[in-house]
């Protein structure tokens, strides 16, 4: 297959996960979403890696990995924590920054 | 062979990134994105990088995707009702829509004529944990070591994050009876009437 055909995958992928973060209204879902988009990179990343017939692009989608794996832990934290006070699990309802 | 191979890890992929989006219970989200992310592995390897495969599955679809169980376990499901604000429904798509047409014409309008090949032939250790395991080692020595840091000051905020309410309490009871003579209560206290308007308002607006 050629590369492109990746490439293409990989924007419809984040197309995807852009408007499941634009649509839902869930923390999880989010989270879930932001994964989705971030696989898209790696995928991205390694089909160019390929493209190029160098490897250092797959170095750069384990180091995503690592940051992804970073971003679930703290974001699971924060909405474990929001379970436990008690708030809304939704994002409409979180307002507090916003004023 | 390998048309069929990724032809079928694409529909794999996009079927569950469209659960994803589309699952109303968070759970059956997650397995969603456990499909999801097989599949990627599997283009992983199409792409003639298995260890990137391996960790893959391992990592993202063993030990992160238990996470992700554990937190809607524990959360529930507790997706509140399909009332999004009015139009975003409707704008949501279009825009997603409009990123990857605009992400199309970047790639395909881009002027790179490798886009069109398979890409150069490699030798067979090509993306093997071998060479990966030496490149990480030898060269790119200090993002290894700084993304060890990072997940270590992960693993501290998490149990910042996550322990500060429960001071030895497990029951939500003994939680809320915890927090009261804590100092966070005024603010707790002082959330609640600002959050239920804001609700209903958001349900207007």
């Amino acid at each position: 297959m050629n590369i492109e055909w990746y490439i293409v995958l990989s924007s419809l992928l984040f197309a995807v996960g852009a408007m499941g973060i634009l649509i839902r209204r869930s923390p999880v879902v989010i989270l879930l979403c932001l994964e989705l988009m971030l696989n898209a990179g790696n995928l991205a990343l390694v089909a160019f890696s390929r493209m190029v017939g160098n490897q250092q692009g797959q170095i750069f989608a384990i180091v995503v990995m690592v940051v992804a794996a970073c971003e679930v832990v703290v974001g699971l934290g924060l909405i474990v924590a929001i379970f436990r006070r008690k708030l809304p699990l939704d994002v409409d309802s979180l307002r507090e920054l916003r004023g | 062979m390998e048309a069929v191979l990724f032809f079928l890890a694409a529909i794999g992929a996009l079927g569950g990134a469209v659960g994803v989006v589309a699952m109303r219970n968070p759970f059956y989200g997650v397995l969603a994105l456990i499909v999801h992310l097989f599949s990627l592995a599997v283009l992983f390897l199409l792409l003639t990088s298995a260890f990137v495969a391996a960790a893959q599955v391992v990592v993202y679809a063993g030990a992160v995707m238990v996470l992700y169980v554990f937190v809607v376990a524990y959360v529930g499901g507790t997706e509140s009702a399909w009332e999004p604000i009015p139009g975003q429904r409707f704008l949501a798509p279009l825009l997603g829509i409009a990123l990857f047409v605009e992400l199309s014409i970047a790639v395909l309008a881009s002027s790179l004529l490798a886009l069109g090949t398979h890409g150069p032939d490699v030798n067979p250790g090509f993306g093997d944990p071998a060479a990966i395991g030496r490149l990480l080692l030898e060269r790119f020595l200090i993002p290894f070591e700084a993304s060890s840091i990072l997940l270590l000051l992960a693993a501290v905020g998490a149990v910042v994050l996550a322990g500060r309410l429960g001071t030895g309490g497990v029951s939500k009871g003994t939680v809320r009876g915890s927090s009261e003579h804590s100092s966070e209560a005024p603010a707790e206290r002082s959330e609640d009437p600002l959050t239920v308007p804001s609700h209903a308002g958001g349900g207007t607006a």
